[in-house]
């Protein structure tokens, strides 16, 4: 069992989780995710590890309320537990000094980029964070952010906080602005994360997009998470969840997420 | 006792069971596992116990059968096999103990399979008087610490055996139970969790400790056990990432693999939607591509979830498939059609990406190939097209990517990925040691287990000749 030891609201539908997972942390890296399945019932849902605290064996997770497993973990209170939590899982984020990063958030999406930031940061990079949202109340950590990137800009659709827009728009400003970009780190939903990748394409800058395939068992043995990249089938769990944006099939993992809809629904009314 | 005809175990009717998940076989009676005991000639050269990957001593037991002692006869089993609840109900005993039995000539060989499980479950009812002693306890001063990753039929077994040999051992499992494809893989209807729970349990009280949710390589890497203070590593962590056909349509949604929609049936009980959270959609029809056991199983399970029609689709004949016969014959007699001879050629979808249709060809069989048996070739203008909602590729997979990606030092085979061992089971990193499907493994669970087995044994010889 994994106690809640900190639970913090960012938005209505947004809840942040400081959990023990001591086993997890030992080898955690940045860009890495846990499976966690709340009580014998819940499915095994992905969530990415947006902070660790070694010393204290503790992961921070944030999840967005999207269906019946993230209800229920969105509504743990500290004293409450996880029953399973299994991680770290995925490949970790390369790391290294790349130069100037663009890392580029969509909605609940910015907090996988968190780590990452901090990551780059200590490798010498110049580091500007987009963060993008439908609308104010969706933009999370902006604080935090704001403490570790060079420069931090906010885009919401309605024009309710920061510039109105999308977060292509702030990328195609920075092409404008002539920013010499050396990598797009990119994490958020499907939609965004192609058109980041078609902003990007005719500049042709190494472009990483995170992706949130169905996940099941997560450990490499079943093929929920399969994917087309570069033409072929790939694992996100095993091989990701980590790609390079310009060689992924978005059109067929964008129909492949909605796979479940019906149950999902149907779940939600239990 | 010749006379006497070889005993059908009972099972349930098939109008009964397929639609729902309870145990198909009933097991023998001890009345006819008498019976079936003092069928065995007890003849001096055993042939028998050349077919048992494990080595029961098979004659042995079934000589107590015969004089009713059960419990020497659980005794008797237990002394090689760890798991034999679940050997009685899984193995292919047809092409092993029972093919080498001398009555097998006349197509009536003794039910070898059918009395271990009447044994075992006959022990597990009558607690206290077969082998259910504590070991733990017998064994004082336990050794070295080993490490066994996966719980699965090749990790069960050597944890169970090193624990005997006196080691102190951790089992780690990266799912939250034990069994491995006993479990995620094998239907409730093949093999009931509950038979799984106790023989894990009867693994624990040899004293091996389980940690779940730990996913070697990962939480821990194999270096980071050593550094823990195991001085040997058996990586059983078995089957991994599904093959599929390479045909147009595969990632449409409604095409699953077999792990994929076993695992969500069997382990995350799917089948119990929405009281278990986790979803499987089937629809109506069902196609399932294979014809092993686990094309039999896919097939079996999508016809209890409420499948109108349920089907095999090989590209072969009825000859060639590989799963058991039994199981063929349970899943014909559950009204599974079969297509033999048919190559699915693409999968058709709407556009929301949801299957609509297979489209297949028809097949003929040409001159025998590399594997011995006679190479499909298509039927020239024989494509059709029907209706389907789901598919399941049910045609085998690789060996688990996940330690050979995140373990420096373990030599993998560039054709497949399997790890490579040596005749002792050890890989090309010192102290590690590999068995079952993660290596060139056969494929059954009574074959890793035979892994395990031996595997175990030669981690035992490894850390006395360190000493």
């Amino acid at each position: 069992m994994h106690s809640v030891i900190e639970k913090t609201v960012l938005a209505g539908s947004i809840s942040m989780l400081k959990v023990e997972a001591p086993m997890v942390v030992r080898e955690a890296k940045p860009g890495q995710f846990v499976v966690v399945r709340l009580d014998e019932f819940s499915e095994r849902i992905p969530l990415t590890i947006c902070d660790m605290d070694k010393d204290k064996g503790t992961i921070t997770m944030i999840i967005q309320e999207a269906g019946r497993s993230t209800k229920d973990l969105c509504s743990l209170n500290p004293g409450d537990s996880i029953m399973d939590v299994l991680g770290p899982l995925g490949n970790p984020s390369q790391i290294k000094k790349f130069g100037t990063v663009v890392m580029i958030g969509g909605g609940v999406g910015s907090a996988e980029l968190l780590t990452v930031v901090r990551a780059l940061k200590e490798a010498g990079n110049r580091v500007i964070t987009i963060l993008g949202a439908r609308n104010r109340d969706l933009i999370i950590l902006e604080e935090t952010f704001r403490g570790l990137a060079d420069e931090v800009i906010v885009t919401t659709d309605d024009g309710s906080y920061g510039d109105k827009g999308l977060v292509t728009d702030a990328l195609a400003n920075l092409f404008k602005r002539g920013e010499k970009i050396d990598r797009i780190i990119c994490c958020g939903p499907l939609p965004m994360m192609r058109a980041v990748t078609e902003t990007s394409r005719p500049k042709a800058i190494p472009i990483t997009v995170s992706l949130n395939a169905i996940l099941l068992d997560a450990t490499g043995m079943c093929g929920s998470c399969r994917c087309t990249v570069a033409g072929k089938t790939r694992f996100s769990c095993v091989d990701g969840p980590e790609f390079d944006g310009y060689q992924v099939d978005f059109d067929e993992l964008l129909l492949r997420n909605k796979r479940f809809l019906g149950e999902e629904k149907k779940a939600m009314d239990v | 006792m010749a006379n006497i005809p070889r005993q059908k175990q009972p099972c349930r009717e098939p109008s009964g069971r397929s639609r729902d998940f309870k145990e198909v076989a009933l097991g023998f009676t001890p009345e006819q596992a008498v019976l079936e005991a003092k069928r065995c000639m007890s003849c001096k050269k055993k042939p028998c116990c050349n077919g048992c990957p494990v080595g029961i001593d098979i004659p042995g037991f079934i000589e107590l059968i015969a004089k009713r002692d059960f419990a020497g006869a659980a005794r008797k089993i237990k002394e090689r096999n760890n798991l034999p609840a679940i050997c009685g109900r899984v193995c292919p005993q047809e092409i092993q103990c029972e093919f080498n039995c001398v009555l097998a000539a006349r197509k009536e060989p003794i039910a070898i399979g059918a009395l271990e499980r009447f044994v075992a479950d006959w022990e597990a009812d009558h607690p206290g008087q077969g082998d259910r002693v504590n070991v733990a306890a017998a064994v004082k001063d336990r050794g070295a610490k080993v490490a066994v990753v996966g719980a699965g039929p090749a990790g069960l077994t050597a944890a169970a055996d090193l624990a005997k040999y006196g080691y102190m051992v951790t089992l780690f499992e990266s799912l939250t139970s034990s069994g491995g494809v006993l479990r995620y893989g094998i239907p409730e209807f093949r093999l009931p969790k509950t038979i799984l729970d106790r023989e894990t349990e009867y693994v624990k009280s040899l004293g091996v400790e389980i940690r779940y949710n730990i996913l070697i390589g990962r939480t821990i890497t194999v270096e980071g056990l050593f550094k823990d203070g195991y001085r040997a590593v058996f990586i059983g962590t078995g089957a991994g990432l599904p093959n599929f056909l390479g045909i147009p349509g595969e990632n449409l949604n409604g095409v699953y693999s077999a792990n994929e929609f076993l695992t969500r049936v069997n382990l995350m009980h799917a089948y119990e939607f929405p009281v278990y959270k986790t979803p499987v959609r089937i629809g109506e029809r069902v196609a399932v591509v294979g014809a092993g056991n686990t094309a039999m199983d896919c097939v079996r399970v999508a016809k209890r979830l409420g499948a109108k029609d349920a089907m095999i689709i090989y590209r072969r004949s009825a000859r060639e498939a590989p799963a058991r016969r039994a199981e063929i014959e349970h899943a014909g007699e559950e009204g599974i059609e079969f297509r033999f001879l048919t190559a699915p050629l693409s999968i058709e979808g709407s556009d929301k990406g949801e299957v609509r249709s297979m489209t297949c060809m028809k097949m003929e069989l040409g001159e025998a190939d590399s594997s011995g048996r006679r190479r499909p070739l298509p039927v020239k203008g024989s494509e059709y097209t029907m209706p389907v909602d789901t598919v399941i590729i049910a045609i085998g997979q690789g060996p688990n990517p996940l330690i050979p990606l995140t373990t420096k030092g373990i030599n993998t085979d560039p054709k497949n990925g399997e790890v490579v061992v040596d005749k002792d089971y050890m890989t090309s990193m010192k102290g590690v040691f590999a068995g079952g499907d993660i290596t060139v493994g056969e494929g059954t669970v009574i074959a890793a287990m035979g892994a395990g087995k031996r595997a175990a044994a030669a981690i035992d010889r490894y850390l006395k000749a360190l000493t």
